[in-house]
């Protein structure tokens, strides 16, 4: 699988090094949008004159590369066990090229192989159609965002927040306020309401495959993710947690089925560094598209 | 603006204030998770390592090893620093640290510390690794690497205009909890 293994590695530098462009259009709107002369202004040129050079020396946008998401979409018949195992050498060789940190870590023996891969890491997730094409998104999803991340089982007395979209909205923007600028804002919102603990995280970083220019095709939760982006932006909170206008770029939230006595909300954060990219693959294995 | 040289007097850092935008000129080493634990629970600095004056960087880099044997930088910003809480203080005092450079802010124990002992905290633009990364001209050295792995260990770096705002500074004030009570008040108007 040797040329699948080069595209591979060619999606992990790409998606490590340049930002797709939705994400770059909202980082430029947001440094018009701040007062000139703030600190959150110099944050954002900051923040523009890295991707510039991430992208010209091809290196990696954040030294936190971030844990390894792909998302595969495949025609019935692919192996997967061969795919995971292509998969595993692109993130080593990826690694020893720069284009990942040595980021993954034993979680028992607290030992850092150097390797990036082991249990779990790098995390395939598969869906089959019925299409002849393969197509492959990747994630680096960094720590200090994931650290903010929040799940509320609702109802949550302290926040006054009931079973219905309202109580939603009140623990999603909760989630806003306790993660300020700790997980490198401008930050992008993924949510899942429903599901089960682990459904419910899963489908809120789903959410990230979504361009951040699209609309939400169930108008209440359109409705919500719109409601949810304007409000947050009058928070004062900012680039960095400095105070500004922009403290979210983007809201993504879906819904899960749940069981009748579980209601969770599963908030997912994206730093600015919004690593996502993906490629369609030719019958062998060559990279004929890039999906953003 | 103001220009940061290592070391650094008590004078200076006293005299900074929250909001003040720096740059920094000199040395830096990093310390993360592993190396604030390990020091906290009585481990040793190597010899070489000289905190008196200096700044503390919570950042694991991307390090590659040239040909030569020398280590080049690749990327270099800053990690969230709150985890280093529990520690902070402590280390600021034992060792005579005039600042600390990390993403997020910290807390009353570490704003304590700052102002019994003449300390910053210093923020970096998170996820600025490239940026960040071209202001380190030379690796100087590198410390406790096998035991720690690459990111959590110790590494010496010479900086050349190392952009960073105080947001927390040697009298008591803070723009994270400024900012955090301003928001929440602003939230609870909108619920
Ligand atoms: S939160 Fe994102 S930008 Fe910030 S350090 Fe982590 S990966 Fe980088």
């Amino acid at each position: 699988m040797a040329s699948l293994l080069d595209s591979l590695i060619e999606l992990i530098r790409r998606t490590s090094a340049e930002l797709p462009e939705d994400v770059n259009a909202a980082l430029v709107r947001s440094l018009e949008a701040e007062k000139k002369g703030t600190i959150a202004e110099s944050a954002l040129k900051l923040i523009e004159r890295n991707i510039e050079l991430a992208k010209r020396k091809s290196q990696p946008i954040c030294q936190d590369t971030g844990s390894v998401i792909f998302y595969v979409e495949c025609p019935l018949g692919l192996d997967q066990l061969a795919f995971e195992e292509t998969a595993r050498e692109a993130v080593q060789q990826a690694t020893k090229k720069g284009y990942l940190r040595q980021n993954s870590v034993d979680s028992i023996t607290g030992k850092n192989d150097g390797t990036n891969t082991g249990p779990g890491a790098p995390a395939v997730h598969f869906h089959q159609h019925r299409s002849p094409e393969t197509n492959i998104r990747l994630i680096l999803k960094g720590g200090g965002c994931e650290n903010v991340g929040a799940q509320y089982s609702l109802p949550a007395e302290k926040l006054h927040a009931n079973r219905d979209l309202d109580g939603c909205r009140k623990v999603i923007l909760d989630a806003v306020l306790q993660a300020q600028g700790k997980g490198c804002g401008p930050g992008i919102l993924g949510v899942c309401i429903g599901g089960d603990r682990a459904t419910g995280y899963e489908f809120s970083k789903q959410q990230f495959l979504r361009k951040l220019d699209d609309r939400n095709p169930e108008p209440k939760l359109d409705a919500l993710e719109q409601d949810i982006l304007k409000t947050a932006n009058e928070l004062g909170i900012g680039p960095m947690g400095f105070g500004g206008k922009t403290t979210l770029l983007g809201v993504k939230i879906c819904a899960a089925n749940r069981v009748p006595a579980s209601y969770f909300v599963s908030v997912s954060y994206m730093c600015w560094a919004y690593r996502r990219q993906g490629v369609t693959l030719g019958a062998d294995s060559q990279i004929t598209g890039w999906l953003y | 603006m103001t220009t940061l040289t290592t070391p650094i007097s008590e004078a200076t850092i006293r005299a900074l204030k929250v909001g003040d935008e720096v740059q920094i000129n000199g040395t830096l080493y990093t310390g993360r998770d592993a190396v604030h634990k390990y020091l906290h629970e009585g481990g040793q600095l190597p010899p070489e390592v000289n905190l008196a004056g200096g700044l503390l960087y919570h950042c694991g880099p991307v390090m590659m090893k040239q040909d030569d044997g020398t280590w080049k930088c690749t990327a270099a910003g800053p990690t969230t620093s709150i985890r280093e809480e529990p520690y902070q203080a402590q280390i600021i005092g034992d060792f005579g640290l005039r600042g600390v450079i990390g993403k997020g802010g910290m807390g009353d124990q570490t704003l304590a510390g700052c102002q019994a002992h003449g300390c910053v905290y210093l923020h970096a633009i998170g996820g600025a690794a490239q940026v960040l990364a071209e202001c380190v001209t030379r690796v100087k050295g590198v410390y406790l690497l096998e035991q720690f792995g690459s990111p959590e260990a110790i590494w010496e770096l010479e900086v050349v205009n190392f952009p960073a705002v105080v947001t927390m500074d040697a009298h008591g004030n803070s723009l994270h909890r400024e900012v955090f009570a301003h928001s929440q008040a602003e939230l609870a108007k909108r619920l």
